[in-house]
């Protein structure tokens, strides 16, 4: 049971780092994007191959997962930039769904459906942290969400971030700002991909194997959820976001009702939550994060028009 | 001197001529007016000049420098800004936050490269740099005696702060050159004579001033020179007293005598 909680724990850190980087990308570029589980599946193949075929140890995966997915970043940022809103969601959805059916096929590479096996433990100074033993495990997947939250945090309180902010609330007046509008919304997709991508060489290495049937559609969708759920242009709100849907996700289970309650649960649920939020409180939970220049009092319903 | 000056600039929508080979300039140090009938292409004219639209042919010089065709953001930066016809204020961010936009790319000028690191690198610098943006955009909202509201949103200013939040926020890039279309659309007659000290302020700090407007108080009282476009062709050019006087302007608005 303790067991159960911890691989909950470790799995709301890894889709944490997700959810950050999705919240760049909607909650304060106001960017709708569906392809997280793109780049969680290229981050995951990056350090399953080069761990398992080249010898590399995990960490010297992950600087090429974080370089890969922030080149696919860039790549699927460039053209779906003119874009917007549903238009945006679907184009990236496609993506997504790219990336896992390549990976289904490209078979030389990637074993295809059967997936990647025996993806060596991350060794750190001549400690193994084994992914059995979950608690080395969650220490390490803490540390990533604290360094990616505090890097994030700088980042929105800079003058990017009132950029990505300007370009959310309207792109024309940006533009006349002096602010490269294009420039601000590929930087807000490549690192909304990088972090996606590091959190995918975490699942890697902590599942020890890789199959594409992992990075569906629904990892997408749940990544937005956190974010929405939580509170958009909030990174706090973001981590909450993603321990209370795993929570959630993994309830039947938690509660030993899974024999009970089917595993289509989740979904109805997620549905439901969202609606819920919708009604009473459009914002999220934490709602946007205030700045020193605004009061707490005065925070915006929404963000989006 | 001349700051601006288009050269046979033209916009055409398919077969609709908003712009027609127009000849505008912009003397430095200068209040102009660009005036005409509804429709007439001033707009158009504007967002062709600051890159928010293309021209079809023809060709702009700032600071005789050809910017024909730039993107919007690197116009501002070679310092033209302007102001919008229906307000485009970041609704959702506080006065403040406004302006500050504004001075985005003022900072740290010769570290240009490093900035996107910087953020990430070192927070002492993150906070002088924020410091630096938020001192000066408190300056330019005191220029406009806005102070009191620095933390109230921007869509809950009465309508007559939003507009002078608007010029502020446009002042902050620090331009040479500031368009403002409609600036006293919507005002009352205060607010219009408070709008022309303000402009006359403006013109004072060194900035060009080139501005649309209907009010013809306004524009009559505060310009130095008057451009008058109709049907996307300019129609006549020069001083207040000369454009009252001019036959076809007069005609452009009131229609032809028939008898």
């Amino acid at each position: 049971m303790l067991n159960f909680f911890l691989l909950i724990l470790i799995y709301s850190g890894i889709y944490a780092l997700m959810a950050m980087g999705q919240n760049i990308i909607t909650g304060y570029g106001g960017m709708l994007s569906l392809t997280q589980a793109g780049f969680f599946a290229i981050g995951s193949y990056v350090t399953a191959i080069l761990t398992t075929q080249a010898g590399w140890s995990f960490w010297a995966t992950l600087p090429v997962a974080f370089l890969v997915s922030a080149l696919f970043g860039l790549l699927i940022g460039l053209p779906t930039l003119r874009l917007k809103g549903d238009y945006l969601a679907i184009a990236t959805l496609g993506f997504g769904e790219i990336v896992r059916n390549v990976l289904n096929n490209w078979d030389s590479l990637t074993n295809g459906p059967m997936g990647i096996q025996r993806i060596p433990m991350p060794v750190i100074l001549g400690f193994t942290i084994n992914p059995y033993k979950k608690y080395a495990f969650l220490v390490m997947v803490i540390v990533f969400v604290i360094i990616a939250y505090i890097l994030f945090q700088r980042l929105a309180r800079s003058r990017m971030g009132r950029a990505l902010a300007a370009v959310r609330e309207d792109e024309i007046a940006a533009q006349s700002m002096g602010i490269n509008i294009t420039k601000y919304k590929v930087y807000a997709f490549i690192l909304g991909a990088s972090v996606a991508g590091i959190a995918g060489s975490l699942q890697a290495t902590f599942t020890l194997s890789v199959t594409p049937g992992t990075y569906t559609f629904m990892v997408s969708v749940m990544v937005l959820c956190m974010v929405v759920l939580g509170g958009m242009g909030n990174f706090k709100a973001s981590i909450l976001g993603a321990f209370i849907i795993q929570f959630i996700s993994y309830f039947p289970q938690l509660t030993g009702l899974s024999s009970v309650i089917p595993p289509q649960f989740k979904q109805i649920l997620f549905g439901l939550i969202l609606v819920v939020m919708m009604i009473w409180r459009p914002q999220g939970i934490l709602g946007r994060e205030a700045t020193r220049y605004r009061k707490r009092a005065v925070t915006p319903t929404g963000g989006e028009q | 001197m001349i700051l601006l000056e288009t050269e046979a600039l033209t916009r055409a929508y398919g077969g609709v001529v908003a712009v027609n080979k127009v000849d505008f300039e912009v003397e430095s140090g200068l209040i102009t007016g660009l005036i005409g009938p509804n429709g007439a292409g001033k707009t158009t004219l504007f967002n062709t000049m600051t890159g928010l639209d293309t021209p079809s042919s023809g060709k702009v010089w700032f600071n005789n420098k050809e910017i024909t065709g730039y993107p919007a953001h690197k116009i501002c930066r070679m310092g033209i800004a302007r102001t919008f016809q229906n307000i485009r204020l970041f609704k959702e961010l506080t006065v403040v936050e406004n302006v500050m936009i504004g001075r985005h790319f003022k900072t740290g000028k010769s570290e240009t490269k490093g900035r996107f690191l910087n953020a990430v690198k070192s927070y002492v610098k993150l906070k002088e740099e924020e410091e630096e943006i938020y001192e000066k955009a408190l300056d330019w909202l005191d220029f406009f005696d806005m102070e009191a509201s620095k933390n109230e949103l921007a869509k809950n200013l009465p309508y007559g702060k939003q507009r002078e939040l608007e010029i502020a926020r446009a002042l902050a890039t620090d331009p040479k050159l500031l368009f403002l279309d409609e600036p006293a659309a919507g005002m009352n007659p205060q607010e219009t004579d408070h709008l022309m000290a303000t402009i006359r302020k403006i013109r004072d700090l060194g900035v060009t001033v080139v501005l649309i407007e209907h009010d013809m108080k306004l524009v009559m009282n505060i310009c130095d020179t008057i451009t008058v476009l109709n049907y996307g062709q300019k129609l006549a050019q020069g001083t207040p007293h000369e454009i009252k006087k001019n036959p076809s302007v007069i005609e452009a608005y009131l229609g032809k005598d028939e008898a």
